[in-house]
């Protein structure tokens, strides 16, 4: 049994507590925006925000996001109209947008620390995510066109 | 797989039905079945239900289209390219428009998603589609003003009187009349369409219909699948990609994990998908994916568990030296004769090593029974084989299987496979429950459906200073033969069937008078590694060994390799072309070249120490559907450390008409990508029948960092609309090696290009 705050509400899950906070999103919550992509920290498909940090949540036990702030894809942005999101459809970066939701949230987490960064550190903060229909331009001058969006 | 078998069998007449069945309902159009003799407007057939084929579009009294998109969402965002050309000629505000996905019911025709078809299949027939339901409104709507139809036309939703200016909208016709108009096939041939230069909704870059549900994580994919009552399935890892059966299974070790829900242990799949599984399930995934891990299985390895890499390789390599191996697939001239008159002749191999398709989203599929009916929840490419062979396996009739089709997180040929909804559904008929099967990165890495290990070798004989013959042998895992014998195709000579998807692009488009081409299987391939179908497919390889060729003997005989692509693509004889898919023939080839090769500043751009530009050029996907593509790669090549850097792909593509021109941009962005992954970072081995690596960690994918600038020019010309999200795959390796060779001198031959192939080649050089 464990409490967890995901998208600012409390959630009581019946869960043993080493089981992965991806699972517990998608199966017991139903909040199916998180994606399965490796289970190894290595994809970023299962990104979310822990107390306004991203983190891979196949990585993450549910007994250590207890008390935690836990922000999923689908509470990015009450009406799904966050900068990063404005910025991805303007630029239509999605392919099969099967890995975006990770995209996404780790392009808010890393633009909250770092409104105007450079390309460099664009590309350096979002190495850990995979796309496999490689969107990667689209994702980049998308990152640049939210912080744009941010700063206006 | 070919373009001929698109027809059900058994048809006598085919009518296009615009109608609906009761007043004031909207509309369907769709083929019908009309047996000959019976005389039924659309009206009627529709009543009677005879309009259950092929239907393609609807329309609802509120003048909403729907457009029924039978292909897969995999990342193209093809419902709208194809919902594009319907309301294009249906006059419709694109706001009106919307598509679905329909389940696998046959009356939606053949489902398959695959080799850059979808667009290059079906603009012409959904343009006529539309034609016919405005010609069908235009009459009601002329009808209920009392006019006559030809003085009256239709645009953005709304027929009007071109004398009164009266005007009525396709919603109030479509609440209040009833539709009836039957189109037979010489009408709808007959249809005037518009060209190009007239659209207004064909060649616009219209926000993707798909984009929205994925920016919020509401888009439904396979794995967010959820029915009543079903357990979680993992697959226990078999020892061996293929060919091991477990003998036995105790689970006396999974039975105290908490929500440990059995095993189904399948000793054999009648369908020959693999030779039998473990199943561990659990109430939720975790639990399964903890029994999984505490499963004690016995397993016969069976017959591949001796096979790795190398002795692919080898076999090949000993059919290839085997003239009574393989059969002919190409035949042009005295290719004999010829390169014994040669003044020089030249001969190299190409290896292309396992591909892994990769999907984002790993197989998933939730199996359920109900009601005497199965039904299979996941993202296919290719419907109408999910159902019969699943229903083979079960043992149940293909009439009881349906699919209810999802978005994938990505396909690339992989998901014309149902290794997952055969596996699911046979776990749930064992344990009487729904099973949602997941694999894990590990198990969708070393059973996926390779891209075979292919190996080829070229010969070329030089006379005049031109190529005067050549012969290529490809040797590779037949695809095909696996997966649907029944489109082998039969050689040249008629003495045997090839695999024309392993073979295709080696009849390219340059002036080579003799020409010999021999298409032959690897037998050891097809054992260990059951081959798949991977984006762009054979024209993969078979570019990769043609353009690399081209390229060698340029730099052999002293010619500019761009002059001398140009030089063999004069259009004449077969390789003038023929409308509509390859009017134009090889001129488009040069053009595209020339675009390409002047954007990148070819010969002109300074380039910095050890970097260098090469060039290559492809027609895929296939000889009767080309993409005519250049591409010039910038590479750098670490001169200590022998690492090569691509640093920019400039892309030129002749898609003849542009559906939707940013979708265009974005499949030749990520194709490019793509197939640069293939070539630099991405490679599978097997060691005693078991691919060696496990996950992102060991199998390594371009990352975004390692992703060069891509510059792309896309031609359009009005011609017919051709594929884009597969050429450019297969014209990206071929550049970038000899991009490679021009920056160091070293010629790579086989995938992965990497410093120490490179280092080797620079060594022996
Ligand atoms: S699923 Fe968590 S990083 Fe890949
Ligand atoms: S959009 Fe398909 S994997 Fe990234």
């Amino acid at each position: 049994m464990a409490v967890l705050k995901i998208n600012s509400l409390s959630h009581v899950v019946d869960a043993p507590a080493d089981t992965k906070l991806l699972w517990v999103i998608r199966e017991h919550l139903r909040l199916t925006g998180t994606k399965f992509g490796c289970g190894m920290g290595l994809c970023g498909a299962c990104t979310v925000h822990l107390n306004g940090e991203a983190v891979r949540s196949c990585q993450i036990e549910i007994g250590d996001a207890e008390g935690a702030d836990i922000t999923t894809i689908e509470g990015l942005d009450p009406k799904g109209n966050h900068p990063v999101q404005q910025a991805w459809l303007e630029l239509q970066v999605p392919q099969c947008g099967y890995c975006q939701s990770g995209q996404m949230m780790n392009a808010a987490a890393f633009l909250e620390s770092n409104p105007s960064p450079s390309d460099g550190e664009i590309l350096e903060a979002m190495q850990g995510n995979l796309c496999r229909c490689i969107t990667y331009l689209r994702i980049k001058q998308g990152v640049k066109r939210a912080s744009e969006i941010m700063g206006a | 797989m070919t373009k001929h078998d698109k027809n059900l069998k058994g048809i006598t007449r085919r009518e296009m039905l615009v109608g609906s069945a009761v007043a004031g309902t909207g509309l369907v159009v769709g083929y019908s079945l009309i047996p000959e003799g019976t005389l039924l407007g659309a009206r009627e057939a529709l009543g009677a239900g005879q309009w259950d084929h092929q239907l393609f579009l609807t329309m609802d009294a509120s003048g909403i289209a729907t457009v029924h998109i039978t292909k897969a969402e995999i990342g193209q965002h093809i419902g709208t390219a194809l919902a594009q050309s319907v309301a294009e000629e249906l006059e419709i505000d694109w706001n009106d428009v919307r598509i679905d996905y329909p389940d696998s019911d046959p009356k939606w025709g053949l489902m398959i998603t695959g080799g850059s078809w979808s667009v290059n299949w079906t603009f012409d027939r959904n343009s006529r589609i539309g034609a016919s339901a405005r010609i069908a409104l235009v009459e009601a709507g002329a009808k209920m003003m009392g006019v006559p139809a030809a003085q009256c036309s239709a645009s953005n939703s709304t027929v009007t009187d071109s004398v009164s200016g009266a005007s009525r909208t396709y919603s109030e016709i479509l609440s209040t009349t009833t539709i009836d108009r039957t189109f037979s096939e010489d009408e709808m041939k007959a249809l005037t369409l518009k060209k190009f230069g007239e659209y207004k909704v064909v060649g616009k870059s219209i926000p993707a219909l798909d984009i929205p549900d994925k920016l919020t994580g509401v888009a439904r994919y396979g794995i967010d699948v959820f029915v009543p009552n079903m357990v979680y399935g993992r697959l226990v890892a078999n020892p061996t990609r293929y060919g091991a059966v477990p003998l036995s299974v105790d689970d006396s070790d999974a039975k105290g994990i908490d929500g440990y829900a059995g095993v189904a242990h399948i000793k054999e799949d009648p369908t020959g998908v693999n030779t039998g599984y473990v199943v561990a399930l659990g109430e939720t995934y975790w639990a399964a994916e903890k029994a999984a891990a505490a499963m004690k299985v016995n397993w016969d390895n069976g017959p591949n568990a001796g096979t790795s890499s190398a002795d692919i390789v080898q076999s090949a390599k000993d059919a290839i030296a085997d003239d009574s191996q393989g059969f002919t697939w190409v035949l042009e001239g005295d290719p004999e004769g010829a390169m014994a008159g040669a003044d020089e002749t030249i001969e190299a191999e190409y290896e292309t090593s396992l591909g892994y398709h990769g999907c984002m989203e790993p197989m998933n599929a939730v199996a359920m029974e109900s009601g005497g009916v199965w039904h299979l929840f996941c993202g296919s490419q290719f419907q109408g084989r999910f159902t019969a062979m699943t229903a083979a396996a079960l043992g149940v009739d293909a009439a009881n299987v349906v699919l209810h089709q999802c978005y994938s997180g990505t396909g690339f040929g992989r998901r014309l496979e149902p290794d997952n909804v055969i596996i699911a559904a046979m776990a749930a008929q064992q344990v009487g429950r729904p099973v949602k099967l997941i694999y894990t990165r590990e198990i969708d890495l070393g059973f996926d459906f390779h891209q075979t290990h292919t190996v080829q070798r070229v010969k070329g004989g030089v006379k005049n200073g031109k190529i005067d013959v050549m012969s290529h042998d490809v040797c590779a895992g037949w695809a095909t033969k696996r997966m649907a014998p029944g489109f082998l195709a039969d050689s040249v000579d008629k003495k045997g069937k090839i695999d024309q998807f392993s073979t295709n692009g080696s009849d390219h488009w340059y002036d080579i008078a003799n020409h010999y081409v021999r298409s032959i299987e690897n037998t050891t391939a097809m054992a260990a590694t059951p081959p798949g179908q991977l984006r762009a497919v054979a024209p993969t390889w078979t570019w990769w060994a043609n353009e690399s060729f081209i390229d060698e003997v340029a730099h052999k005989i002293g010619k500019d390799p761009l002059d001398m692509r140009l030089s063999m693509l004069s259009a004449t004889g077969k390789n003038a072309g023929t409308p509509p898919n390859t009017v134009g023939g090889a001129n488009r080839l040069r053009n595209a070249l020339i675009v390409a090769a002047g954007k990148a500043g070819y010969g002109v751009k300074p380039m910095p120490a050890n970097t260098a530009m090469g060039i290559a050029s492809v027609a895929s996907q296939e000889r009767g559907s080309p993409s005519w593509t250049a591409v010039v790669a910038e590479v750098h090549v670490d001169p200590s450390s022998g690492e090569p850097t691509l640093t920019k792909l400039t892309v030129a593509m002749d898609v003849g008409t542009a559906v939707n021109p940013d979708g265009v941009l974005a499949q030749i962005q990520g194709s490019a990508l793509f197939g640069s992954s293939r070539v630099l970072h991405e490679n599978v081995t097997m060691t005693n029948g078991t691919i060696d690596q496990l996950n992102f960690d060991t199998w390594t994918p371009m990352r975004i960092h390692q992703a060069p600038e891509v510059d792309v020019a896309i031609i359009q010309n009005g011609h017919y609309p051709a594929g884009c999200g597969e050429p450019v795959v297969t014209c990206v390796g071929p550049a970038i090696a000899n991009a490679v060779f021009n920056a160091s001198g070293a010629r790579v031959r086989s995938w992965p290009i990497t410093a120490e192939k490179i280092k080797a080649a620079q060594r022996g050089a």
